[in-house]
């Protein structure tokens, strides 16, 4: 039959244009992230050169340290677990439309909760299970936090922006005030909690000083995208981000689902308070809020809320932020300037997508 | 292009404004297709068509909202360029859209004020008395204080005139304004329009109701798919019986062109007798909001392998009638029976499983994702249900093998199970939702819409789709605005109106007209 | 205890409460206006911070606090241009770019100082107050609210002027017009993109005043982060106030006392945790937003890029 040859050969013709057209949008994407990433750099070298400093030495010097010294990567390395913690509580709520915005908060309350347990613990258990047991505690606490912005958003329809920022001042007030009050360590006259001694705290990883807690925040991130990518769960939360309408039109819980993205997203950068603070720091001290948050938001949308791109995202961050403190010392540049180079990423991104969206628009019409 | 006849009603009334071949598209859709049109003074000018006959693209263009791809308006004999709203009412036209274009929070002083320059103070004094000498002159009352969503439909309309009004406009746009009246508030309406005529206003009335535009048009245009089929002269309009006028402009309106689509006539189909119930519909309620006339005291049953159509004009219903079957809206009274089984308690899941299925009219908006790959909408009702979920993990390669399935099945032109959905035309986005709902199990399927803004041969594929599904014994619930489907299709069409069924037909040979008059409001 | 309340302590009390509420206020007013347009604005607080630094260095070189007040104005300004340009005329995602322009003016104004000043903090001379006759002669209130510096008066009658735009001028009408519902603006004949843009310059100069004032006459000088939150608090309290520039008042004073009183208690030497104290607004919004929670509280079209025609 001629129209089945016909059809045969429509459809090798369509797999080899498939091939094509998949490689093209795959090198689109590349470019679409690694253009902005280099126009940021120029823009912000452009600055660095205002103020009198060689571009090209500060970014060379930056990734040195951040990168190929042999110190500096495993300070990356370590700084990571927190970040990549918060990444995947991110993208579990930016993928399913929720904004939230009360990330450090959740982080820190995880984190002193983590500081408060553990040491206490293990006064009459296994350290082991102490640290697992301060683990899960803050991640239940986390959770809990979030737990009003959740319902309110579900049954109340309440904007979740305002809710969840309200409550990421909130918390660190609330943190503070129990690393203060509460669990204040007597031995000292800084006011912070009891210290997990180092021989306590989650293992180093063989000879290095890079905490095993990156190996959990991998399995954690990694996790969350095959969950969000894999699973029945995670496609029904895609479902409900992008497009609410369809989720009721196809019999979704929508306000069950709303409630399960907080208590997820709020868990996940609590845990990534905990894994800090049983990993590295040992202990909170009054006025800790490392602010994470809001320099883990672009990374997430520069990886297009991937969690293999924002692990290669969140390496860069604490690249920057690795050697940015060692060229703080070195060059005299600040490491506000990491910051700056975010933000700018995150706008000539946001114009990059806003141009390519109105090209595609023009070429349909 | 057809030359007007030079009528003197009033001496000079040379047109206001002159459409000549404005053609306007929108992608995969053209909404107006080459039409020519005059309004002149102190003529209350009829547009007549049924939804989607590109009523409203025009008025857009009218209002300086859209602007034209071909033709061009001439204003005054002048060619001109509409380009915003402000231009619009600068050049006299006024506008009252269908929906309301009320601010809800602000009152109605503060409604008719818009548009004052921003640094003044509002003038609410001198308001105060051109309306009282405006309503006055109307015969109508106003309450300027009044917060504009507090009042009814009918009231935040009469504030939209007379916005109108204050703007001295010389052309006043009225869309579909008697949609949402009661049957007092639509005579109110055109003696209103006629005082508005008598002051040498010109008014263009947009409706579909061919009553209204017999008892209230000087002039009758109709249009169709996008096309003007037909104008009635004021000088026919007087010298013909308003009998043989209605006949006239219900050929205009429903009757056959050559260049429709050939059907295959639903002929010679018997239901048996004694065919088995599907659906037992019983005094199904629904509470009226804002936007929508609810539901009121809705039975009707469809048995296996038939057909039922609902016809009537969009937005009396229809919709919240099929969101009530699927279980997509609370709030609903009333029996609803599938199989024997009563489903009025069940979820959508639970309905969908029971075989209850439904193809919404909003294909993007709500019938698919469209960011997400076709393999993935084929299935967005059933996520997580084995075979193609494993524990709650997807089976990629199986579902990627489905898709590939489904797609050959059911013809999607597309060029992979990956490409976003959103990405289709609309005939294929209606195959991949066509495909979904089909699927195992099936035994009742609402179809909304179904063929509305699709290509011929996507339509024409949509519609042996549907006979097929019933002639594997299935029912089919056909809610439609276009009576050509319905009559090349349907058993039995039941015409809906303001929430109502008004009325049953037998699918034969006076069905044309008998739904025709029914959907006009001719008959109740 | 009873000792504690002094009439002096009290009257430090309400000092520090208006000095800390002034730039709350104006970022509130400020953020206030946006979103009656339509506009949520994230970067505000990205815009204070601009506006402290532009403002403390435009009175650092001039030494004159109004050149600084006028410089801190066009900071925020320029800034708010950004978010005209990307999110009014162009509809990208506000939150997006409001995350970007904070995270930028964090980074920048940080970096600019530390290449200005190194590592020196210059002060500016303690501003002088203007002092209200007779009524600053009343006990504990007077010297708390009549010997302040007269941007607080004025910041103090924006609340007024703002009242008296959104009801009695058509830019107020405007302005809820294209909150509420864009499309009835503009075929009214009013240009939404107009209208919000204004909005959201104004957001930006009244929030870099309020920069201007936290660095100028707040601590009378310039840290990097120097506005720790406060615009995000602005952003709260416009959200809180639906509409109403009183509410914006009274919101920052209640903040205001809270923030004064944790540093009224440390000088006291009393120990309660400042954090604590911090806390209580919060509190009782969120217990305001369980009890009372609706939707109707923010504009229908926040946050949604206006398109015309949009079918």
């Amino acid at each position: 039959m001629s129209a089945h040859t016909a059809t045969t050969n429509a459809a090798t013709d369509i797999d080899a244009s498939h091939a094509k057209q998949a490689r093209k949008a795959f090198l689109k994407r590349i470019a679409m992230t690694l253009g902005p990433i280099l126009i940021a750099l120029v823009i912000a070298g452009l600055l660095l050169l205002a103020f009198g400093i060689n571009p090209l030495t500060y970014y060379s010097y930056v990734i040195d340290r951040g990168l190929f010294s042999p110190s500096g990567v495993q300070q990356t390395l370590t700084r990571m677990a927190p970040l990549l913690f918060i990444a995947a509580g991110l993208i579990v709520a930016f993928r399913a439309g929720i904004w939230n915005l009360g990330a450090d908060g959740q982080f820190l309350l995880g984190a002193v909760t983590a500081a408060a347990a553990a040491p206490y613990l293990a006064d009459f258990l296994p350290v082991w299970l102490a640290v697992v047991l301060a683990f899960l505690l803050a991640t239940l606490i986390a959770v809990a936090w979030s737990l009003v912005p959740a319902l309110l958003r579900a049954y109340q329809g309440i904007n979740e922006i305002i809710t969840t920022l309200m409550m990421t001042f909130l918390g660190t007030s609330f943190a503070n005030v129990m690393v203060k009050l509460v669990f204040l360590d007597p031995s000292t006259t800084v006011p912070q909690t009891r210290t997990l001694p180092v021989t306590d705290r989650l293992p180093r990883l063989f000879d290095t000083t890079i905490t095993s807690g990156l190996v959990f925040a991998l399995v954690a991130i990694i996790a969350v995208h095959l969950m969000m990518t894999r699973t029945a769960f995670g496609l029904k939360l895609r479902i409900v981000g992008a497009n609410p309408r369809a989720a009721v039109h196809s019999g979704l819980g929508v306000p069950l689902l709303t409630v399960a993205v907080f208590a997820i997203s709020a868990g996940l950068c609590g845990m990534g308070g905990a894994i800090d603070i049983l990993g590295v720091q040992g202990n909170v001290r009054a006025n800790w809020n490392p602010a994470y948050a809001l320099m883990v938001v672009p990374m997430v949308f520069l990886a297009r809320f991937n969690g293999f791109a924002s692990i290669a995202f969140v390496l860069l961050l604490s690249v920057m932020q690795i050697g940015g403190e060692s060229a703080a010392r070195r060059l005299g540049v600040p490491n506000v300037f990491t910051l700056l180079l975010v933000s700018i990423v995150l706008i000539v991104l946001a114009i990059a997508e806003y141009i390519d969206h109105r090209h595609n628009n023009s070429v349909k019409a | 292009m057809r030359v007007l006849s030079e009528r003197s009603v009033s001496p000079g009334d040379k047109p206001i404004i002159t459409l000549e071949g404005v053609t306007k598209r929108f992608p995969g859709v053209v909404a107006n297709d080459a039409v020519n049109l005059e309004i002149r003074p102190s003529e209350v000018h009829v547009l007549l068509g049924e939804n989607g006959a590109g009523k409203s693209t025009l008025i857009g263009m009218l209002s300086g909202l859209q602007q034209p791809d071909e033709g061009r308006i001439l204003i005054d004999g002048e060619v001109r360029a509409i380009t915003s709203p402000r231009n619009a009412l600068a050049l006299g036209i006024g506008t009252v859209f269908q929906h309301t274009m009320l601010v809800p929070t602000l009152t109605v002083a503060e409604n008719l004020l818009l548009g004052a320059p921003w640094w003044q103070r509002p003038r609410k004094e001198s308001l105060r008395t051109e309306v009282e000498a405006l309503s006055k002159s109307l015969g109508m009352q106003v309450d300027l204080d009044a917060v504009a969503s507090d009042l009814s439909l009918g009231e935040q309309q009469f504030v939209e005139i007379m916005r109108a009004l204050l703007r001295n406009s010389r052309m006043v746009i009225l869309d579909e304004s008697t949609s949402m009246l009661t049957p007092s508030g639509i005579e109110e309406l055109g003696a209103l329009m006629r005082r508005l005529v008598e002051r040498g206003l010109a008014i263009v009335f947009i409706t579909h109701k061919l009553r209204e535009a017999a008892a209230f048009g000087d002039r009758i245009s109709v249009l169709k798919l996008g096309r003007k089929v037909g104008e009635i002269t004021p000088e026919r309009f007087q010298a013909l019986h308003e009998d043989d006028l209605v006949t006239e402009i219900v050929d205009m309106m429903f009757g056959k062109r050559s260049d429709d689509p050939e059907n295959g006539k639903r002929a010679g189909t018997t239901i048996a007798e004694d065919a088995k119930t599907v659906l037992a519909v019983d005094g199904v309620n629904l509470p009226a909001t804002q936007t929508s006339p609810g539901l009121h005291n809705i039975s009707f049953d469809v048995r296996e392998g038939e057909l039922l159509g609902i016809a009537g004009i969009d937005g009396n219903g229809q919709k919240q009638l099929a969101e009530v079957l699927a279980g997509q809206i609370s709030g609903a009274s009333g029996k609803i029976v599938l199989d024997g089984r009563n489903v009025e308690s069940l979820s959508v899941g639970g309905r969908r499983d029971a075989g209850l299925r439904y193809l919404t009219d909003d294909r993007l908006g709500e019938g698919t994702v469209g960011t997400f790959p076709v393999s993935m909408n084929f299935l967005l009702k059933e996520v997580g249900k084995p075979p193609l979920w494993n524990k709650g993990f997807e089976k990629t390669s199986d579902i990627e093998k489905h898709a590939e399935r489904l797609i050959a099945e059911y013809d999607v032109r597309t060029p992979r199970g990956h490409t976003p959905v959103g990405r289709l035309s609309g005939g294929n986005i209606q195959k991949v939702v066509l495909a979904r709902e089909l699927a195992e199990g099936a035994r009742l399927v609402i179809f909304n819409k179904p063929t509305y803004g699709l290509d011929l041969a996507n339509t024409l594929a949509i519609r042996q789709r549907i006979l097929d599904i019933a002639a594997e014994g299935k029912g089919v619930l056909l809610i439609s605005t276009d009576l050509e489907e319905l009559l090349g299709l349907c058993d039995r069409i039941a015409v809906m109106a303001e929430g109502k069924l008004v009325g049953m037909v037998n699918n034969g040979e006076n069905a044309r007209t008998e739904i025709g008059r029914l959907m006009i409001g001719l008959e109740e | 205890m009873s000792d504690l309340f002094t009439n002096v302590f009290l009257s430090a009390l309400l000092f520090g409460a208006v000095t800390a509420a002034v730039p709350l206020l104006l970022a509130g007013l400020g953020e206030q206006m946006s979103e009656k347009s339509g506009v949520l604005n994230i970067g505000i607080e990205g815009m204070m911070l601009m506006g402290a630094y532009t403002g403390f260095l435009g009175a650092y070189l001039t030494n004159s606090l109004w050149f600084g007040f006028l410089t801190g104005a066009v900071g925020g300004l320029l800034v708010s241009c950004i978010m005209v340009i990307l999110c009014v005329r162009h509809g990208l995602n506000q939150i997006v770019i409001g995350i970007g322009l904070t995270l930028g003016c964090e980074g920048l104004t940080a970096l600019l100082h530390h290449f200005q000043f190194s590592r020196t903090y210059p002060r500016l001379p303690a501003a002088d107050p203007t002092v209200i006759p007779i009524l600053s002669d009343i006990p504990v209130i007077g010297p708390a609210f009549f010997k302040q510096h007269l941007l607080v008066y004025i910041a103090v009658l924006l609340v007024f002027v703002a009242t008296f735009i959104y009801r009695r001028t058509q830019l107020g009408l405007n302005l809820q017009a294209a909150g509420d519902k864009p499309a009835a603006l503009d075929v009214s004949g009013v240009d939404v993109f107009r209208t919000r843009a204004f909005a959201v310059l104004a957001t930006g100069t009244l929030a870099g005043l309020g920069g201007a004032y936290m660095a100028n006459i707040g601590a009378g000088i310039f840290v990097p982060f120097i506005t720790n939150g406060a615009g995000f608090l602005g952003i709260v309290l416009a959200m809180l106030a639906r509409g109403r520039p009183v509410w914006v008042l009274i919101g920052a004073m209640v903040f205001g006392i809270c923030l004064s009183l944790t540093t009224a208690l440390q000088v006291a030497g009393i120990n309660i945790p400042t954090d604590l104290i911090q806390m209580i607004p919060f509190l009782a919004v969120m217990a305001m937003l369980i009890m009372f929670g609706r939707r109707s509280t923010l504009p229908a079209a926040l946050g949604i890029p206006y398109e015309r025609g949009a079918r």
